[in-house]
């Protein structure tokens, strides 16, 4: 295991940040810490980099005692902030010497590392380049490379994608991608891109401190989340069938949609009113349904 | 060994950032030379005229310009040692930044101590204000050298040494004082107050034996007065030789000496520079420790 946390609680005054929380994620493992503004997501993240104390449970990164071990979990672990924490008036290159300087890497150790870097993310001709003249996709890159640069085996991900443009996006996805695939990276991603969430691993959702859904993305999608079939043909037919037995309906401009209960139910309905089924498509449930669905909030509007 | 190298990394660093700001380092040098330009403007010729009215009663032809360069060197004792303090106040703007931009996150979350971070900011801190130091010392000097120039080798060692000592109270105060400042707002709201205040608080700007006899003792309590004290002593010993050699006698030269403060009172007792050494690096060691104090209870909080 990679992380092991349990009965994780951490408050601040009267405001219970973290309400006994437990969970553990494998090794090379894509984990998605989800949550909203506030919920505990920071906090975690903080008491699992060893920046806050915890007030009671265990922690265990890389299979070391945070408690015991703080240093060597510092070692082990690398940070993509929300908000990038280099210095903007150095250049891309004084701000990876000087964060590998922190890691005892120096000289020619760094020059290696750097070398590797620089094949992972192209960052060639950008590292003569003060940060506050680079693009935002730029600046992402080398957020990247300051949080690996030490070689980590867990990949902390703080919201990594926001704000950038899609093409950036994917780029950042296509590095993480395939450093798990190649050196076997750890990943602990917090983000409010559902479609980000959908393709990892292990998905915890935390609010107000507390857990409140567990599971892989599948195992979520099929316990919260409702299948939906839209009707573009025969919409009023559609219409008057199933809300006379009872299913939900959303009329939209272009489409009618109803809500199934499960996936199965359309093939009962196909066979019983083939002749509605002209022109259709079945939609799985979504992360973003699981997460309203498990919070009744929107990731994105809170 | 590896702490060692990561701390000079850190001072590298921050220093690097520090110079990258071409604004801030301007304006952290352009205030001291301000300084000396409105002292030559303004006040050069009152303390000419305050040197030579203590000198009229000998009747001796001195030359003006150990005169001029006197009150020049009184004037660099003062700005040197204001500047001290100021500058190191305004230079600690990185420590300042890296709690706004986040980065002491990124220290927090890296294995390096706490205490390496807060000991590079000093260093750094104190590295920055020795060059700028530096430079308003070699400014002012050419202007001694073109007025007056009557300052021997081994005083201008001791100026560097006397500067040393200065930046040293001047970084620590401003570590103790800045630790508690995490906006530019309070870091500009502190560094707009020292500046204003601290001239004439060291009895910088004004003698102090100007002032009542209370307020002088007063002043004598605080150690920045000390730091003024050790400049005006090595600034002044070359053209106090200089009149010496001239005929003024021994009882007029120490009624110069306590007039422009290089001699200092607390409570009627002169206070040899030895002791005023004592006091300036004792009172260093006082910020020392309050400074790793507060280093101490702010790591508290986290893990480590």
């Amino acid at each position: 295991m990679i992380i092991e946390i349990e009965n994780l609680k951490k408050s601040f005054k009267d405001v219970q940040a973290v309400n006994d929380i437990s969970f553990k994620t494998k090794e090379g493992e894509l984990f998605a810490f989800l949550g909203v503004n506030g919920a505990g997501k920071s906090t975690t993240i903080n008491i699992i980099s060893g920046v806050l104390k915890k007030d009671g449970g265990s922690v265990k990164v890389c299979g070391y005692d945070i408690e015991k071990d703080c240093d060597k979990i510092k070692s082990n672990i690398g940070i993509v902030f929300q908000n990038s924490v280099l210095d903007k008036r150095l250049s891309a290159y004084d701000n990876l010497k000087y964060r590998a300087n922190l890691y005892g890497i120096f000289g020619n150790d760094f020059q290696a590392r750097l070398e590797e870097m620089n094949k992972l993310l192209d960052l060639k001709d950008i590292l003569k380049r003060p940060l506050n003249k680079l693009s935002g996709g730029q600046k992402r890159r080398i957020d990247i490379a300051r949080a690996l640069i030490h070689s980590p085996k867990l990949l902390i991900l703080d919201e990594p994608t926001t704000g950038l443009d899609p093409k950036t996006r994917i780029t950042v996805w296509s590095v993480i991608d395939k450093l798990r695939k190649e050196d076997g990276l750890s990943v602990f991603l917090t983000t409010h891109y559902m479609e980000e969430a959908a393709d990892s691993d292990y998905v915890v959702i935390i609010d107000s401190g507390k857990m409140v859904a567990e599971g892989t993305p599948h195992d979520l999608k099929s316990k919260y989340a409702n299948d939906y079939v839209k009707f573009y043909n025969n919409r009023e037919e559609a219409e008057k069938y199933f809300s006379s037995i009872g299913l939900k309906i959303r009329n939209e401009r272009d489409f009618t949609e109803i809500e199934l209960n499960r996936t199965s139910e359309i093939v009962k309905y196909f066979k019983e009113k083939s002749e509605l089924f002209d022109d259709f498509e079945v939609l799985k449930g979504n992360m973003d349904n699981v997460f309203l669905k498990v919070t009744g909030k929107d990731l994105l509007g809170g | 060994m590896t702490d060692y190298k990561k701390l000079v990394s850190l001072v590298k660093r921050n220093t690097k950032c520090y110079f990258k700001d071409k604004v801030t380092f301007f304006m952290s040098l352009i205030t001291p030379l301000i300084l000396l330009v409105l002292f030559v403007t303004f006040l050069r010729n009152v303390y000419i005229e305050s040197f030579q009215l203590a000198l009229t009663e000998n009747n001796l032809n001195i030359n003006n310009r150990i005169i001029e360069g006197i009150a020049g060197a009184w004037l660099m004792s003062s700005i040197l040692s204001v500047s001290s303090v100021t500058v190191a106040f305004c230079s600690n703007v990185i420590m300042i930044e890296d709690k706004i931009n986040c980065a002491v996150n990124d220290f927090s979350v890296s294995p390096v101590k706490s205490t390496t971070v807060s000991i590079a900011y000093f260093v750094s801190n104190f590295f920055v204000t020795f060059i700028v130091m530096m430079c308003v010392m070699v400014i002012g000097h050419i202007y001694l050298a073109a007025v007056g120039w009557y300052i021997t080798v081994g005083d201008v060692f001791m100026i560097i040494v006397d500067c040393i000592c200065c930046i040293l109270f001047g970084t620590l105060l401003a570590g103790v004082v800045e630790s508690f400042v995490s906006s530019q707002g309070g870091l500009s709201a502190v560094a707009t107050l020292v500046s204003s205040m601290y001239g004439f608080i060291s009895g910088a700007y004004m003698p102090i034996s100007s002032f009542s006899k209370g307020l002088q003792n007063f002043l004598c309590m605080l150690p920045g007065t000390y730091g003024v004290g050790i400049l005006r002593n090595h600034y002044m010993n070359g053209y106090i030789s200089a009149l010496s050699g001239a005929g003024v006698p021994v009882e007029s030269l120490n009624s110069i000496k306590d007039s422009f403060d290089a001699n200092i009172y607390l409570f009627g007792k002169n206070i040899p520079l030895g002791a005023m050494y004592g006091i300036l690096l004792g009172a260093c060691a006082v910020l020392l420790v309050a400074y790793i104090a507060i280093v101490f209870i702010k790591n508290r909080k986290s893990v480590k």
